[in-house]
């Protein structure tokens, strides 16, 4: 008999889903106007968790009037100590309903419980107290004495972290004193209105946050929207450089952090069991998908078999199926939006030459899923090495010199993350001031901190968010 | 690999790949994350039962002592005859005899005992004292004899002589006793030392490699158990010999013995899940597995006084 691990599922008896979510304007819950909603599913079994309002453009401009009017009339005029103390409050709140917060985010996203509980929702938390100890002391983050807030902030937010990715853009915004209009994605928008519950817990002045629901065009209203002062937006580059063309030859200030294609790069010296977790946390972390994941995989050529056989011993171990089993590691794909084009770029490698291998492994029949997958024999002219997949799928490289892992690793048109795996500091220095990625990792992957700035460089996007970097973002500097 | 010169001792040595400390702490914490319930605890409780080594190490040990846990380690819970009976007993080499004698007397003839040896817990004695205290414990009865390195050896850079020793005392053991080799790991400090004594041991003949004395805090320690591990698992692949691990001291509760199954379960692999290569060396432990067996046997747990002492 061998060691199965039973069932060790959370119970989501803690989550009280309504029937029904309204827009979050101006501190209430109304439904959008002409009453239209949509479904939100879960996607690791495809049943309907509930029906959230569709926002049109109108409730678009009430949204902003609603932030509008809380900056001018409240949160401008606040003593920034008193802006602190709702941030406080705020993570306090989150900290005390963390697994409310961590099990709807697995219900509504597919992602296993285990991250969601140790890691999405902590850090998040962590970004309202990281940012509420700064309200209060702006005229030191280096913008001059008196730096100024944008004013009203429209955000859009992806659906792979919903609720840290809401953290990373509320918490500076409020910090520095704007208020905000955000939209979560189309498939994920549950924590975001159990965010606003939090809001009206934490006795925050209506308005200050506002929370619509809607799809790509909801998003769109909120860029074209003629009174909001600086757009926010993670997401696709795709979508990013539409974004850059609406607002260019306006006001409007933005930052964008969009896709990526991260080179996670092991030397021969690496420590190779550490460095096989790094790999696996580096793609499948999130079912891979995560913007900065390590997507690349650069091995030096003369460890090339003995890393890859290490790798599939331990993928044959990842853990896949029931995201609220405590014991899961690999959970759903979000939507099957977006299977399908996991599907259509891992097919590619298959036609293209490169080698597929994923291990045995059962999935489970409803939901949408993809197996732990890596391709070996990838070039730089495989599209599974140029494109963003955004799944748990990895592209295998090799390179024979360190000069020559730079070169591969810098010949992409991203460059949000990357990692080094050696046990020569020198090397990891060298590297990494060659190296052209906003966030750069050694001998760790995928670790993240309020007070560490994130971003990227070329089509991975403008500005940081986090850390004393990202507050630029929200403020307008008097040097 | 080895020819047991310094040079091929230290350049076998080299070709091992480092150990990140940070790296190696948060895989061992993921792990302990992992969530074990119902029917795996079950299993989880009754596997660990039967890898215990049940010791006992004290200057004040008197032979009543050492009868008292044979008749435990035979009938861990007098009133269940499903439980399996414990891995070894474990004791000094002045007990090794009666220790034999009781537990054949008590039923548990497969019940082997394991003396502790080479001067144990400091290994700080002439090699020819290390040989009778092996020797002695061999012909009264020993049929494992645990032994420790010579850290300061180690320490200093004479792995020629760590790497002797470990043989002298193999070849005396050959066909009598299997060995394991306490790396004393509290001592080592680093995991590239654990790493790189661990497989000095494999390499110079050890059935088993041991964290600890239990003399010396931090002992059995998630990362320190993960490294040595994942030495015998790629030792394994080099060699296709498997040797068997036992974590010993600090290992006292239901929960942290489960731990240790996954990361044996998850590093090593579930052929590793055998009292023939994962003990636990342990006294208080048996007690609360006991406990946590009669929970989930019943629905409650049961008082103190319902496991036995010793």
């Amino acid at each position: 008999m061998t060691f199965e691990y039973a069932p060790a599922l959370e119970s989501t008896a803690v989550v009280k889903i309504k029937p029904e979510y309204g827009l979050f304007i101006n501190g209430k819950f109304v439904p959008a106007k002409g009453g239209k909603t949509f479904t939100t599913i879960n996607p690791a079994t495809e049943e309907t968790l509930t029906k959230v309002a569709f926002a049109s453009s109108s409730d678009v401009d009430k949204a902003v009037a609603a932030a509008r009017a809380a900056y001018s009339k409240v949160w401008s005029k606040m003593p920034a100590a008193e802006r602190g103390k709702y941030l406080f409050r705020i993570a306090r709140i989150l900290q005390e309903r963390a697994r409310e917060f961590a099990v709807l985010e697995t219900m509504d996203n597919g992602k296993p419980i285990r991250e969601t509980r140790d890691i999405d929702i902590p850090l998040a938390a962590s970004h309202f107290f990281y940012h509420a100890g700064w309200a209060d002391k702006l005229e030191h983050a280096g913008m001059g004495s008196s730096p100024k807030p944008h004013g009203v902030v429209g955000q859009v937010i992806p659906w792979n972290f919903p609720l840290l990715m809401l953290s990373w853009k509320i918490a500076p915004a409020l910090a520095t004193g704007n208020t905000v209009v955000l939209k979560p994605a189309e498939t994920t928008p549950l924590t975001a209105l159990l965010f606003a519950e939090v809001c009206q817990q934490a006795d925050l002045p209506p308005g200050v946050v506002n929370i619509i629901t809607g799809d790509g065009s909801t998003g769109s209203a909120i860029v074209n929207h003629p009174d909001i002062d600086k757009i926010a937006f993670t997401g696709s580059t795709a979508v990013g450089k539409g974004i850059a063309r609406a607002i260019a030859g306006t006001k409007k200030a933005a930052t964008l952090e969009l896709g990526g294609k991260g080179a996670n790069i092991i030397y021969e010296d690496a420590p190779l069991d550490e460095t096989v977790e790094g790999i696996i946390s580096g793609i499948f972390f999130n079912q891979g998908h995560v913007c900065c994941a390590g997507s690349r995989l650069l091995v030096q050529e003369n460890i090339h078999d003995e890393v890859i056989e290490k790798l599939k011993r331990r993928i044959s171990m990842i853990r896949i199926g029931n995201p609220l089993d405590k014991n899961t590691d690999l959970g759903a794909i979000n939507s099957s939006a977006q299977l399908a084009r996991i599907n259509e770029l891992a097919n590619s490698g298959d036609l293209e030459g490169a080698e597929r291998w994923s291990p045995a492994c059962e999935l489970p029949t409803k939901g949408f899923w993809y197996p732990p997958t890596i391709f070996t024999g990838v070039t730089q002219a495989h599209r599974i090495a140029q494109e963003e997949i955004f799944g748990p799928v990895l592209s295998v490289l090799t390179f024979r010199t360190p000069q020559e892992a730079i070169e591969k690793a810098n010949n992409t048109p991203f460059g949000l993350s990357a990692g080094i795996w050696t046990d020569k500091g020198s090397r990891i220095l060298w590297t990494a001031k060659h190296l052209k990625a906003g966030v750069i990792w050694a001998n760790t992957f995928n670790k993240f901190d309020p007070a560490s700035p994130f971003g990227g460089y070329k089509e991975s996007g403008w500005g940081r968010e986090g850390g004393r970097h990202g507050l630029a973002a929200y403020l307008k500097g008097n040097h | 690999m080895i020819d047991g010169t310094a040079n091929s001792i230290k350049s076998f040595l080299k070709t091992l790949s480092p150990v990140d400390q940070v790296g190696a702490e948060a895989r061992a914490a993921m792990l302990a994350t992992r969530s074990i319930k119902t029917s795996s605890k079950s299993w989880a409780i009754d596997m660990a039962i039967s890898m215990i080594d049940l010791t006992t190490l004290e200057g004040a040990d008197t032979a009543g002592k050492v009868k008292a846990i044979c008749n435990k380690a035979v009938r861990p819970d007098p009133s269940d005859p499903t439980v399996p009976h414990v891995g070894a007993i474990c004791v000094y080499n002045d007990m090794v005899k009666i220790a034999r004698t009781h537990l054949d007397a008590a039923g548990g003839r497969d019940i082997p005992v394991a003396a502790v040896s080479t001067a144990f817990p400091s290994g700080r004695a002439s090699l020819e004292v290390k040989r009778v205290d092996t020797e002695d414990a061999i012909a009264h009865g020993a049929a494992e004899i645990d032994m420790v390195i010579d850290r300061g050896a180690f320490l200093s850079g004479d792995l020629e002589k760590v790497y002797s020793e470990i043989q002298y005392i193999k070849s005396l053991c050959e066909g009598r006793a299997h060995l394991k080799v306490i790396l004393e790991t509290g001592e080592l400090v680093t995991l590239d030392n654990v790493r790189k004594a661990s497989f000095l041991a494999m390499a110079a003949g050890a059935d088993f490699i041991k964290t600890s004395t239990g003399k010396v805090a931090p002992a059995a320690t998630a990362p320190v158990v993960l490294v040595m591990l994942e030495a015998v698992r790629d030792w394994y692949a080099m060699t296709g010999v498997k040797i068997g691990v036992k974590p010993a001291g600090g290992i006292r509760t239901t929960k942290d013995a489960i731990k240790q199954l996954v990361l044996v379960n998850e590093t090593a692999g579930p052929e590793w899940l055998n009292p023939q290569l994962f003990r636990i060396g342990a006294s208080a432990l048996l007690n609360d597995l006991l406990m946590q067996r009669m929970k989930l046997r019943d629905g409650h747990y049961a008082g103190p006084n319902y496991v036995t002492l010793d």
